[in-house]
């Protein structure tokens, strides 16, 4: 064994993502126990107290996400994880923080629902509440890996997105990622970039807690740092004071979704297999596209020009980069264990020549890559 | 300082003149009381106001810190002491100061102000309590006596009434008091009592809501109203010597409940050191 396979471990998701926001310097975790999302928060409960971090179980989701925008608004990087109850739970204080621009990271671990749904088992049907569940009208950022490396990174890039851009970042796992284990080697510090929010050192009078900068994303002062400012969920003026006038209204509205909307070239990551000369297209995320990796081995081999696209940031929605990959493709697959979220978005984007086939599996178990095989087998006759 | 003494211009180093006034509050609101002995009480302890955090929720009440130059947070409806302990948790040196209404704390906010208390972590609270809700136009709440009319008990509110107090103390607060708007003097000493105790602060703040409340059950403007409040308030000292019919239709003011129980930010470091000391096990 050489040295960099001794320093593998055996991981599951959940513990990869408690690690990623470790490595990423989260100082504050306040969460609700949930199936099956759970492990995250136990491993935050054991590891916090030894590293100068703060852990508190809270008394709801509800409670869970206020403890952290306050943490945060102390100037904690800030996270909590749960599930779909939980989630929708979260989804009022999770307004507030898209409104008041503060960072923190929201691990959501999908399983079946509606309501209390299928607490152990698989789903991805929470893919449109992590952009749309909360009222009003916000700019989401949402990742999604596929792996339990993917989980490690990715979470550790939720955290520099929520600091550089203020807003939350929602991390959608599913049941078999965060439980699934696999080995990977955790990074030495310093070999991956952490990013922390700016922090402002213009004199008091200067600083506006909402200033709408050229750049969009403006330094951040924390409570207790000398800079007293006002937080408020109404909409407020650039000072975060409560405002009815139209133009403050629209500057605010234009600001949370144009600071995403900028840079999203910088937000989007997807992945891709075999797409070079490929006329058929396997599009999933999370669990899903990793049957489809396979799927799409199986079908080469049977020399069908197919190849995948997984998308890791699925908020916002990577509408020039797929219209660019669905140039010359004539039909593309949406794997996705829902009754058809991300489907609607790919029909949006879809060239008029690409027919959109919609892949669906809502019974709690994964979609296998013979399942994926044998729809691409029916689509290239 | 006392109530009396503390000039207009001192009054003005707490507050945020230029952006936020006029305030939303009615004329002869009892807030306005309230938030004058909020700031009095912090120029008495010589607060540093960068080290000040208030937060509040949705309400009539909770507007109060918009007015205020401290750290603010203005958050969700009945969620402020979540907030408020994911603040103080964060950072225990600040001190943090929760805005609320009856409603807010008690009906929505019901669970978070149950645990905050069971907790009894170090956020002082001051819950002004004028058994309506206001800013939505005078619906009963928790805090509404039975048979007392509102815009969704039109025909007499049939439900029971919560008490505050008892709440706060059963469920382990380590300082529980009840003011009055009346009572100003004596409020602003709780409120200093409350922040300078360490845990669970409740001054339950019985005010005037003459705007509703009072219009709707014929208990006339708010200085009638704030009349009534005095002749109903009894101090727990001359509640003693009275008989328990001379307190049919009273309320207890004063410190009603307080203990020297351990205090939550200062055992979650006591954990972390007792975890350090054997080496992370």
């Amino acid at each position: 064994m050489n040295s960099k396979n001794s320093k593998a471990r055996l991981l599951q998701g959940n513990e990869a993502c408690m690690l990623g926001a470790l490595y990423a310097g989260v100082e504050f975790f306040g969460g609700y126990p949930i199936t099956p999302s759970t492990e995250i928060a136990e491993g935050m409960a054991r590891e916090m107290p030894k590293r100068g971090g703060k852990f508190i179980q809270m008394e709801d989701e509800i409670a869970s996400m206020a403890s952290i925008i306050g943490a945060s608004n102390a100037g904690c990087k800030s996270m909590t994880a749960t599930s779909g109850p939980g989630f929708s739970l979260m989804q009022e204080n999770l307004g507030y923080a898209y409104m008041t621009e503060t960072p923190c990271v929201v691990i959501n671990v999908q399983r079946g629902g509606p309501s209390t749904g299928l607490p152990t088992k698989v789903g991805q049907s929470d893919t449109m509440q992590a952009r749309w569940g909360t009222h009003g009208d916000y700019t989401s950022i949402t990742v999604a890996p596929s792996s339990v490396e993917g989980c490690f990174y990715e979470t550790v890039r939720a955290f520099n997105l929520a600091e550089r851009f203020l807003t939350p970042v929602i991390v959608l796992l599913d049941e078999v990622m965060a439980h699934m284990r696999e080995m990977m080697v955790v990074p030495e510090e310093g070999e991956i970039e952490v990013f922390k929010r700016h922090r402002p050192d213009v004199p008091r009078e200067w600083y506006r807690h909402f200033e709408i900068t050229p750049s969009l994303v403006s330094p951040m002062a924390s409570f207790g740092q000398g800079y007293r400012y006002n937080v408020s969920g109404l909409t407020h003026d650039q000072d975060g004071f409560p405002t009815a006038k139209p133009k403050e209204i629209v500057d605010k509205l234009n600001k949370l979704r144009r600071k995403i909307e900028r840079y999203s070239d910088e937000i989007i990551k997807l992945r891709t297999e075999k797409m070079e000369d490929a006329h058929i297209a396997v599009f999933s995320y999370g669990i899903v596209a990793r049957t489809a990796f396979q799927a799409v081995k199986m079908a080469r081999e049977r020399r069908i020009k197919v190849g995948a696209i997984q998308p890791l940031t699925i908020w916002p929605f990577p509408d020039e980069q797929l219209r660019d990959m669905l140039k010359n493709v004539r039909k593309v697959i949406v794997a996705e264990l829902n009754m058809g979220q991300l489907v609607h978005e790919i029909r949006r984007v879809a060239p008029r020549h690409t027919e959109v086939i919609p892949l669906q599996r809502y019974d709690g178990n994964v979609m296998t890559p013979s399942e994926i095989f044998d729809k691409i087998r029916e689509v290239v006759k | 300082m006392t109530a009396n003494t503390l000039q207009s211009e001192r009054i003005h180093h707490y507050l945020r003149p230029k952006k936020s006034f006029p305030n939303v509050w009615c004329a002869g609101c009892g807030n306005g009381i309230v938030m004058g002995a909020l700031i009095r009480a912090i120029d008495h302890l010589g607060l540093d106001k960068d080290k000040v955090v208030v937060v509040s929720g949705i309400g009539c009440s909770s507007r109060m810190p918009v007015y205020l130059d401290f750290n603010t947070l203005h958050t969700t409806h009945g969620r402020a002491l979540a907030f408020a302990t994911g603040v103080k948790l964060a950072k225990p040196n600040l001190k943090v100061i929760v805005i609320t209404g009856d409603g807010d704390a008690l009906a929505i906010g019901g669970n978070h102000f149950i645990h905050a208390c069971r907790r009894n972590i170090d956020i002082t609270t001051i819950l002004i309590d004028n058994k309506i809700y206001g800013m939505t136009g005078g619906q009963f709440a928790p805090t509404t006596p039975e048979g007392k009319i509102a815009t969704t008990a039109p025909y007499g509110n049939y439900e029971k009434q919560f008490d505050p107090v008892q709440l706060a103390i059963g469920s382990g607060a380590s300082y529980v008091a009840r003011g009055t708007v009346y009572h100003v003097a004596p409020l602003e000493r709780m409120i200093i009592g409350g922040i300078q105790k360490k845990g669970f602060a409740l001054i339950d703040t019985i005010s005037n809501c003459h705007t509703y409340y009072g219009r709707f059950n014929k208990e006339g403007d708010a200085v009638a109203m704030i009349n009534d409040i005095r002749k109903q308030a009894v101090s727990v000292k001359a509640a003693a010597t009275m008989s328990e019919d001379k307190l049919i239709g009273k309320f207890l003011t004063g410190v009603i409940h307080e203990t020297d129980a351990t205090e939550f930010c200062d055992e979650y470091q006591a954990m972390c050191e007792r975890v350090l000391a054997k080496g992370g096990k």
